[in-house]
């Protein structure tokens, strides 16, 4: 393989105060941001609108309230940079007492035969490069048996990957990303 | 082998078409070089230790959900974005070393990224950030925010007008001192060239002392730092830094696939 001619710019954390940079507006500043937690507002939606939920857990299980995540899905149709959805999100964990994201988007359709599923990425305080997940729903059971990322995890880690899905306030799926422990998340070599 | 691998970007061909582009060209992803980026678990940092994924990550081979990203446009860069001396303005002047922060983004063949988002955001001359946690006891400028954002243009060069940020301390141990710094967001074509990263200044006594820069292997940490250009500075106005940005790209050695 050829040399490549230029190193990669090596990452840094995004430290405790990217919330007036990145997500200026969530935390109450009054310059505007690029992107938020709300993937469907002001725009012409098909498919199934849901909530994603979760929390940001450190290793000794407590919520981490200086982080940031971005979400990249498909569109209900499984289509990525379409001019109707933007498919691109980002939430940090500071506005909510308990740590929680919360997105509002609609459920992605399968890209390409892959199970249904949403890119993450997570950045914080204390990270000095960020990690990327995946989120998967638990309702596309089928699917999911099939999809060849999933099956590339260990059995036992793959409920990792899988958020679950409630009807008790609309459509709501909860994913924690622990970044520690016994369940500790499945971060992939994206 | 665990290459990456993707037809071209962006369309979804159908499988039909996706065969017949397999044996023409196959484009493989650039890895994460680790001899460069920060390893997650650096003790002198502290917290990376409750932090830093412990197992190792799960190989992935790309699909279109990494080799795409999003994209933004013109249409959310305002008139003084990539002016922080200006884009903050209420009674004067912010005060400070008035600076400029230019440089090309590329991939690392040295190709350049177009019209990729670039966002910053940093202290102000005394070191304090606007943010409402910074609890460092030294003054605010109510003439400047501090955060901006620009797009490369289309030779992948970008600008920004700014104050040069102060030190600050911070409670990692014991009369730490975070170096001048800026914060860098960067997107590139898709999400697997996310990158978010800090510029130093050249010589900066505290570097020596700081963790964060530190965590970045050695042979990494130059490309952190901007360099003091003559030809950047503009005459009786500010002075000028250069910092340019690599981000991950194609190996574009082609090879068959079938």
């Amino acid at each position: 393989m050829r040399e490549n001619k230029l190193l990669q710019t090596p990452s840094q954390t995004v430290g405790p105060y990217f919330a007036y940079g990145l997500t200026s507006q969530q935390y109450r500043y009054d310059h505007a941001q690029v992107a938020d937690g709300n993937l469907i507002k002001d725009n012409n939606n098909h498919g199934e609108c849901i909530t994603i939920k979760g929390q940001v857990l450190d290793g000794e299980g407590n919520f981490i309230p200086d982080a940031m995540i971005e979400i990249w899905q498909a569109n209900a149709e499984g289509n990525y940079n379409v001019c109707d959805f933007k498919g691109f999100g980002r939430q940090g964990t500071g506005t909510d007492k308990n740590g929680y994201f919360i997105f509002e988007t609609v459920k992605p359709g399968s890209v390409n035969e892959a199970a249904p599923h949403i890119n993450v990425i997570v950045f914080m305080r204390g990270l000095l490069s960020h990690v990327y997940t995946r989120i998967y729903f638990s309702d596309e059971a089928a699917a999911n048996q099939k999809d060849e990322v999933l099956r590339s995890v260990d059995e036992k880690r793959r409920a990792t990957l899988i958020a679950k899905r409630s009807e008790k306030n609309g459509v709501e799926y909860i994913f924690n990303i622990r970044m520690q422990g016994e369940n500790e998340t499945v971060f992939f070599d994206v | 082998m665990n290459e990456y691998q993707k037809v071209d970007r962006t369309t979804q061909l159908t499988d039909q078409r996706r065969s017949k582009a397999n044996t023409e060209k196959i484009t493989i992803m650039n890895k994460r070089d680790w001899s460069v980026h920060p390893p997650y678990l650096f003790p002198d940092y502290k917290s990376t230790v409750l932090r830093a994924p412990t197992k190792p990550l799960i190989p992935l081979k790309h699909t279109l959900s990494e080799l795409t990203g999003p994209v933004y446009g013109h249409d959310m860069i305002g008139k003084y974005d990539n002016d922080l001396t200006k884009n903050a303005i209420k009674n004067g002047e912010p005060l400070g070393e008035r600076i400029i922060v230019a440089g090309k983004v590329t991939d690392e063949n040295g190709r350049p990224v177009r019209d990729t988002l670039i966002e910053v955001w940093q202290a102000n001359a005394a070191g304090r950030y606007i943010h409402k946690v910074d609890q460092h006891n030294a003054p605010l400028d109510p003439n400047f925010l501090g955060a901006g954002r620009c797009l490369t243009d289309n030779e992948g060069n970008y600008k920004f007008y700014t104050i040069k940020p102060g030190a600050y301390p911070w409670g990692n141990h014991s009369n730490a001192w975070r170096p001048n710094h800026i914060h860098f967001s960067l997107f590139g074509n898709h999400i697997t060239s996310r990158l978010v990263t800090q510029m130093y200044f050249p010589g900066d006594p505290l570097l020596q002392y700081d963790p964060v820069f530190l965590g970045v292997p050695e042979k990494g940490r130059k490309l952190l730092i901007s360099e003091f250009k003559l030809d950047l500075t503009e005459d009786s106005f500010a002075l000028g830094y250069e910092f340019n940005i690599v981000l991950r790209g194609k190996n574009e050695t082609p090879f068959e696939t079938k």
